[in-house]
């Protein structure tokens, strides 16, 4: 038995997303694009899917492309948004936004781009002092998260977005993570650009979508054929998108009948620190995503904790440097400016709509006993040892 | 996932050897630790020994460790191994001993044992009342920042482990896994170690001139000319190359009989860990590959 909570990493596709999508995959393999009925029927299901997508969004139809990934709609956001403003070449983000967003600014800044990272405070929140601070004529492109993938922490997006207009920068929200867990309306939102990924809704991975605001001056990234009304090449991805549609459709449902996640999460979160000592929800004092938590558990190690969540079939996520493939642990939690025995043995517990209860239950009957057998192995036990901080100059940056 | 062996998560899960030593208070019997990392690496290691005094045998050792999955095995592998060793056996244990102990390591997990290495030489120096930590670091300059690592320690590695890039210095002592900037003074000092190896030929022929004398004279007589001349060689070839990675040196200052009294240079001159040295490298190599009568003594700098 699997109880996976680590749905911020990838969701499992919903049996109705496959049951939709499986014709496609079949008899129904036209293509959208030829003139005869039998790609045509399947040019009227893309365009099924792209209403359900932008109903979710409170968008019209024409404003969705659909894509193959989160990292497609924010390369693409950001290279349509330095297209429309050439002579701007400033650009303001956030230090804690996916590698999606700040591999693609650092490889911008070596093409003579300048970029400001805002900062984020304990609680994984901007300054928009800060924000205001940064932006000038000059700055083309305001891009931030909608909420975060580590934390669940949730920026105020139409606030952003409002300074950002007031300078005539481009907003752009990555909201990967929001998308299906939060209600979005973008017919009232100051946001001019939205990247979203499938799989993180209970679609397939190798689907997504960039919503583009009607009447944004939008330049391609990937150039070719005339599909998308000539905003993104290549023969369209049929089953994926009619899946996204109705991962769209039943994400809409879930956000109407108020979710349980956020029930179970909460119920997760108060148990733990109630049944462990020296534990601290990361992101707390913050707005944030019905389904995550993020809880650092002082003095042990995170990879450790995720093998023996494993063991008992519990899937998790860690932020520390042994998960990362880097040596650094995550960049987010260090971004607030958390102690290293905060950084290191923090476990990120993400829902969904197929957590159950005795999920839930099994997580709160094996934790306090991992915690402890780990403790029982470490050297550390409280702050005040020297050893704890020493080399504190090696991780600071 | 990781790619661990069987025998890493068996330690993993089933820790041998956790946890602190109570001191018995008994006679002819020490209790100590050493300790390496901290929180902020992201792993850390605390060793207890339990030693023999008179024996100088490890009786019994333990570990508490901060760590990912590979360091805990590590620190469970690193006290079976030593237990029952005298100190100075425990000292010639490497990280590469550890990793064949858990049978082996991924590569981006090789500084887990590095750790345990380490931790055991911290415990063993701080017993003796040499210099407790990072001897070798002391000197030399700082070439990762970011984890506080200079550069006798990067060529140590690379030359114990025969690491031939930059990922793998990474992996084993995380030299370069921050923010990168040194990552190409690491790639030059591995073209230097690299060079260094390649421009030792007088290693192969001392090698040759050892085999002949083997071959030719069993029970080994050596004329003092001789003796002198396979004492010079070794010192260049097998000794001298060490030191001086670590910013030491020697120089042979006199053979009398199977007395060998040399010099310490450079940072071996200052070295509380000097006498070590003599001891533990330089003797033994002498005794093992010229005449296993040698003494060797330290005699102050002119």
């Amino acid at each position: 038995m699997v109880i996976y909570l680590d749905n911020n990493a990838t969701t499992r596709i919903d049996p109705a997303v496959v049951e939709a999508m499986l014709p496609y995959l079949t008899e129904l393999y036209g293509n959208p694009s030829s003139m005869h009925s039998f790609g045509g029927q399947v040019g009227a299901s893309v365009q099924d899917a792209r209403e359900k997508v932008a109903a979710l969004l409170g968008a019209e139809d024409t404003e969705i492309i659909f894509n193959s990934c989160g990292s497609e709609g924010n390369n693409t956001a950001i290279h349509a948004a330095l297209a429309a403003q050439p002579e701007k070449r400033h650009i303001v983000t956030t230090a804690v936004e996916h590698p999606a967003i700040l591999n693609v600014c650092k490889h911008l800044e070596k093409k003579g781009y300048t970029v400001t990272y805002l900062s984020v405070d304990g609680r994984g929140q901007l300054d928009l002092m800060e924000l205001e601070a940064a932006l000038t004529g000059g700055t083309a492109l305001v891009t931030t998260m909608y909420a975060n993938n580590e934390t669940g922490v949730i920026f105020p997006v139409e606030e952003i977005g409002a300074i950002a207009h007031e300078y005539g920068a481009t907003f752009h929200v990555d909201a990967v993570q929001a998308v299906g867990k939060v209600a979005i309306d973008l017919s009232t939102s100051n946001i001019d650009l939205l990247t979203l990924s499938g799989h993180k809704l209970h679609a397939p991975k190798g689907i997504g979508a960039l919503y583009v605001r009607r009447g944004f001056r939008f330049r391609p990234f990937l150039l070719g054929g005339h599909q998308e009304r000539g905003r993104r090449a290549g023969t369209q991805n049929v089953p994926g998108i009619v899946a996204l549609g109705k991962a769209a459709e039943l994400a809409q449902r879930d956000l109407r009948n108020a979710p349980k996640e956020a029930w179970l999460r909460d119920c997760l979160e108060r148990e733990l620190l109630a049944n462990i000592p020296d534990c601290e929800v990361n992101g707390g004092g913050s707005p944030r995503l019905p389904n995550t938590t993020n809880i650092g558990f002082k003095y042990i190690e995170g990879e450790a904790i995720l093998y023996m969540l494993n063991r008992e079939g519990i899937c998790a996520s860690s932020g520390s440097a042994c998960t990362s493939g880097s040596l650094d642990p995550s960049h987010v939690l260090t971004a607030m400016g958390l102690p290293y025995t905060i950084l290191h043995g923090s476990i990120r517990f993400s829902l969904s709509r197929f957590t159950t209860e005795s999920d839930v239950q099994h997580v709160l009957a094996v934790m306090p006993g991992i915690v402890e057998k780990l403790r029982a192995m470490s050297p550390f036990n409280n702050d005040q040892a020297e050893w704890l901080q020493e080399r504190d100059v090696a991780v600071a940056t | 996932m990781w790619d661990y062996s069987e025998k890493v998560l068996d330690l993993f899960y089933n820790p041998l050897n956790q946890g602190a030593i109570e001191n018995p208070d008994q006679p002819d019997v020490a209790v100590f630790y050493g300790e390496v990392g901290s929180i902020a690496c992201g792993d850390a290691l605390r060793l207890h020994l339990k030693v023999q005094v008179s024996a100088d045998e490890i009786l019994d050792a333990r570990f508490q460790t901060f760590g990912c999955t590979s360091a805990i095995a590590s620190s469970s592998a690193l006290t079976e191994i030593i237990k029952g060793k005298t100190l100075d056996e425990a000292l010639n244990i490497s990280n590469q001993d550890i990793a064949d102990f858990l049978g082996g390591l991924p590569e981006a997990k090789m500084h887990c044992s590095v750790m345990g290495q380490e931790a055991l030489e911290a415990a063993i120096y701080k017993y003796r009342g040499i210099e407790v930590e990072h001897h070798e670091d002391d000197e030399g300059s700082l070439v990762c920042q970011c984890y506080g690592i200079t550069e006798p320690k990067i060529r140590r590695v690379i030359i114990e482990n025969d690491l031939a890039d930059v990922e793998q210095v990474t992996n084993y002592i995380k030299a370069g896994g921050g923010c990168g900037s040194c990552l190409a003074g690491i790639e030059d000092i591995l073209i230097e170690v690299q060079q260094e190896r390649d421009a030792v030929p007088g290693r192969v022929a001392a090698e040759i001139a050892i085999a002949q004398i083997d071959e030719t004279a069993a029970p080994r007589h050596l004329t003092t000319v001789q003796k002198i001349k396979l004492i010079q060689q070794v010192l260049d070839t097998e000794i001298r190359p060490i030191l001086i990675a670590d910013g030491g040196d020697v120089e042979l200052f006199d053979v009398a009989g199977d007395r060998v009294q040399v010099t310490l240079k450079g940072a071996c001159g200052g070295c509380a860990s000097s006498t070590a040295t003599l001891k533990n490298s330089i003797e033994a190599k002498l005794k093992d590959l010229v005449l296993p009568s040698l003494t060797v003594e330290e005699v102050p700098a002119l």
